[in-house]
């Protein structure tokens, strides 16, 4: 059976890579999932760009604080030892380099780790956010994002074609299909959606993607 | 001195003039200064430049969305616009006038208009649009572009406690820009949620904001139809 992935499921996967100790920052829409995720006896520090160290699950209905919200303005809750900031030190953790990895949206992204996640065509206006701030002070950039746009064409390409948010920074890369590692040589496809073929996903992608002889089926359902 | 606190909304925003540049607090709908932005659209002040995240979530809970949905203002600076037709129209119509900048330029302009520093150079923005029309260095082997203070006439936001010195608490995300622009605006309003405090109640250790940046301060009377907080939609 063909399985596209989920958003919790796609999140839960990049949250596997969190190291023990790292301070993880979840962007908006798609990433805010990440924080979900059950770490175990792993100790993750997320980070939110409005002023929170240590976010927590989202709140459950009913359960909401008022007073606290992630950077994509939902409700959530804190862990244990959580600390609240202002806004411009929120910003200082993010370009003084203290954020191991930020997890991000985006509409596009490259083989060449350029991404663009701001700004469509046509549009007058844009959504920048603090995505370049976090993209050149965080350690290493992870993208959340579907596969394809809503009309079925490629977001992982050779080259962006929107206007970039930073450029080569992507490490890794979740869609609705599979887990991807940002080489120099270009995509490779770690891990498959269940029920899909290298050449299914090929034929989505605007980049050729590295097909490893190991390529294994994506690891939460394996 | 004279007291900071002001018995009503309207009497605190009464001076704004038209064409005063006003920073807004807020970061979802923590902070948002609801009342204070509900009491400005009463009182009618036009041009104005409004400095804030966000040019507001249209369709929800008073922000200031609703004061470019009334043609108030002129321009907006702002890091993240989600989606306003009414604003992308104004643009498109010469109307008004949008400067997006960058989540953290955003907030260390804001904090270095408060801190008394000049400029100051980041690496946030280089190689994109953002870095158009900016002097370039190299400082260390690395590219960064030089940014200048924001500064406003005025700063509305609002703070869950006070004591009557207009030392101010946040109550946890609700904190966001409240401390920043409070230093940066030459007249500081404050809606404030709990009753105020006498001097002395507050631990020193605990202010957030110390009074010396707070010029007025606004208790929040039992919210009306509308003005409540609210989730904000995904």
């Amino acid at each position: 059976m063909r399985i596209s992935l989920d958003r919790q499921t796609m999140c839960d996967r990049l949250a596997m890579e969190f190291q023990d100790g790292w301070v993880v920052n979840l962007g908006f829409g798609i990433p805010a999932l990440c924080s979900n995720f059950d770490f175990g006896d792993k100790t993750i520090i997320i980070h939110s760009e409005n002023g929170v160290v240590g976010v927590g699950p989202l709140a459950r209905e009913g359960e909401e604080d008022m007073h606290l919200v992630n950077a994509s303005g939902q409700f959530v809750t804190l862990r244990k030892g959580a600390a609240i900031v202002h806004h411009a030190d929120s910003f200082s953790i993010i370009r003084g380099g203290y954020i191991d990895v930020a997890v991000m949206g985006a509409y596009e992204v490259a083989e060449n780790g350029d991404f663009a996640n701001w700004t469509t065509a046509g549009e007058r206006a844009g959504r920048i956010g603090g995505a370049m701030d976090l993209a050149v002070g965080a350690k290493r950039v992870f993208i959340a994002m579907e596969h394809t746009t809503k009309g079925g064409a490629p977001r992982l390409l050779k080259r962006c074609t929107l206007p970039v948010t930073a450029v080569g920074v992507v490490k890794m890369v979740v869609t609705n299909l599979g887990l991807f590692e940002v080489t120099p040589q270009g995509f490779l496809l770690k891990e498959i959606a269940p029920g899909y073929t290298s050449e299914e996903v090929q034929a989505v992608t605007g980049a050729e993607i590295i097909v490893p002889n190991d390529l294994t089926v994506f690891k939460p359902f394996g | 001195m004279k007291s900071k606190v002001f018995q009503s909304l309207d009497e605190a925003v009464a001076d704004v003039p038209d064409g005063a540049t006003i920073m807004f607090g807020g970061f979802g709908a923590p902070g948002v200064p609801r009342n204070l932005i509900a009491a400005l659209l009463g009182q009618g002040a036009k041009e104005l430049t409004g400095i804030s995240n966000t040019p507001g979530w249209p369709g929800h809970s008073v922000d200031i969305a609703r004061l470019i949905e009334a043609r108030r203002m002129r321009k907006i600076v702002c890091s993240f616009v989600h989606a306003s037709p009414t604003l992308e129209e104004l643009i498109e119509a010469g109307e008004m006038e949008l400067e997006l900048v960058p989540q953290g330029t955003l907030s260390e302009r804001i904090r270095a208009a408060g801190a008394g520093i000049g400029a100051f150079y980041t690496a946030t923005g280089v190689g994109t649009e953002a870095a158009k029309g900016k002097e370039h260095k190299s400082i260390d082997c690395r590219d960064y572009l030089l940014e200048y203070p924001l500064r406003a006439d005025y700063a509305f936001i609002r703070a869950y406690r006070a004591d009557t010195f207009g030392n101010l608490q946040y109550r946890l995300s609700q904190r966001n820009f409240g401390p920043i622009m409070a230093q940066a605006a030459r007249t500081t309003i404050v809606e404030v949620e709990e009753e105020f405090l006498e001097p002395g109640a507050m631990d020193p250790d605990q202010v957030h904001t110390p009074g010396i940046f707070v010029s007025r301060m606004v208790q929040i009377p039992p919210a009306p139809e509308g003005i409540g907080d609210s989730p904000v939609p995904e």
